[in-house]
């Protein structure tokens, strides 16, 4: 018998690591791009959103883990939808039970955790053949690779396009009365994209190896 | 594997997320019946201007509505309670067994009425509450919601610009007859008092809510002439 592997042993910290930066799956994979682009004009959608997809990969790769013998190879990818989609419409139930205003604001996106490939990708890759701690792991660390990037677009979008964090202001009244604006385009779609291609291009010039050398 | 054994795997599968889900909604239900509650409360107060926070809405309702009552066609009081009454299924009904909800409202002195109205827009239902003032026809404020209309088009019912259109509009014209206030293509005539205007490229969802306004308000019209004359 194998002897026992630690639970934070370096191989499966990696696991929770490497989805943070180098892996990320938003900034080098470039999967879930559609729901930062939608929710990320304030903080408190996206926390709730981050905390959401946090729960649903955690748990979808956890239940795949455990049912990975069982599943049969060939309706295995409808299994895999079946506990999103379960996973998701419990997520968005406790969502309006809870917190309804801010489920109002997500509205379809919170379904939407359903199509994101980012789920997916993490069963299909790795939950399906990989036992159940490694694969909490791995599920929690893409899920928080992917909310520490909505959280910092957020960041970027509330200051720059509300001038508040969180709903509360943080640019102070002086500045406005001095003649400082709030940047009215920080607050339409296309400035998600432009933030994350920022953050993108930071993380490149600073780690040579992601470069496409292609 | 078999095929045998795909099938049950896939049926037992489905019955165990079925009854995860149905017994999650069922948990969860009460609460979410109390979150609509109170947003229809946030909604019939936002007409008469007054934004009341989630945790406020019952206290400030209670405050601020003191009558509530269901007519019908005729103008007649009948018996129910308005809060619960659900147009969804009023609408369907011959206009002689619908029930119709009136709230009314006191603030600063001036008393209001409140009516909800309901109707299609182009992909689902859209709704939404009219204040009126004392002459029973001075639209004191408007509020509108929607299911599914496009984002950017129909959906600006659902915007305060929108809104904003409707106060100082009337649904009586100088002579006393019902003309409610119609959602116009290409801007409103100066002075018209019984128009706003249209959302470009939200047409059929601006007919719907002109509609809307027509029979939704047309089913009081008794009831208005009812507490015009007394």
């Amino acid at each position: 018998m194998e002897p026992k592997e630690a639970l934070f042993s370096a191989r499966n910290k990696k696991l929770l690591t490497t989805p943070l930066g180098k892996e990320n799956p938003i900034n080098v994979q470039v999967l879930g791009i559609c729901s930062v682009l939608a929710i990320t004009v304030q903080l408190k959608p996206s926390l709730v959103m981050a905390i959401s997809v946090v729960a649903v990969m955690g748990f979808a790769n956890v239940i795949i883990s455990l049912l990975r013998n069982t599943i049969p190879p060939r309706i295995r990818i409808i299994v895999q939808l079946t506990v999103i989609a379960s996973l998701v419409i419990l997520v968005d139930q406790v969502l309006r039970a809870f917190v309804y205003d801010v489920s109002r604001q997500l509205s379809v996106f919170v379904g939407l955790i359903i199509t994101n490939c980012i789920v997916m990708g993490r069963l299909e890759a790795f939950a399906m053949k990989s036992k159940v701690w490694p694969s909490l792991l791995d599920g929690i660390g893409n899920a928080v690779g992917y909310a520490w990037v909505l959280l910092a677009v957020a960041f970027f979008r509330e200051l720059l396009g509300s001038g508040t964090l969180f709903g509360y202001q943080v640019v102070p009244q002086f500045l406005y009365d001095i003649g400082y604006v709030n940047n009215g385009l920080m607050i339409l779609p296309p400035m998600a994209l432009i933030t994350v291609g920022i953050i993108i291009w930071v993380q490149r010039s600073r780690d040579k190896s992601l470069i496409d050398v292609s | 594997m078999t095929n045998r054994y795909i099938f049950l795997y896939a049926s037992a599968m489905v019955i165990l997320v079925a009854l995860v889900l149905s017994g999650a909604a069922t948990l969860l239900r009460p609460y979410q019946e109390r979150n609509m509650r109170i947003e229809k409360m946030q909604n019939i107060l936002s007409t008469i201007n007054i934004e009341a926070p989630r945790g406020e809405a019952e206290l400030l309702f209670e405050r601020y509505i003191t009558t509530t009552k269901v007519v019908n066609h005729l103008g007649e009081e009948i018996e129910g309670d308005a809060f619960e009454v659900e147009l969804q299924i009023e609408n369907r009904k011959d206009l002689s067994e619908r029930m119709l909800p009136v709230f009314i409202a006191e603030k600063e002195g001036q008393t209001y009425f409140i009516l909800p109205v309901r109707g299609n827009g182009l992909w689902g239902p859209i709704w939404g509450y009219l204040s009126l003032e004392s002459d029973i026809s001075t639209i004191y404020g408007a509020n509108f919601d929607h299911a599914s209309e496009t984002p950017g088009l129909g959906a600006e019912i659902g915007d305060r610009q929108f809104q904003e259109q409707f106060p100082g509009k009337k649904i009586f014209d100088q002579d006393g007859t019902f003309r409610p206030v119609r959602v116009v293509k290409g801007g409103v005539p100066p002075g018209d008092l019984h128009a706003v205007d249209g959302i470009t490229g939200g047409t059929i969802t601006s007919n719907g809510v002109t509609n809307m306004l027509q029979n939704g308000l047309g089913a009081y019209e008794k009831y208005f002439q009812k507490i015009k004359t007394s």
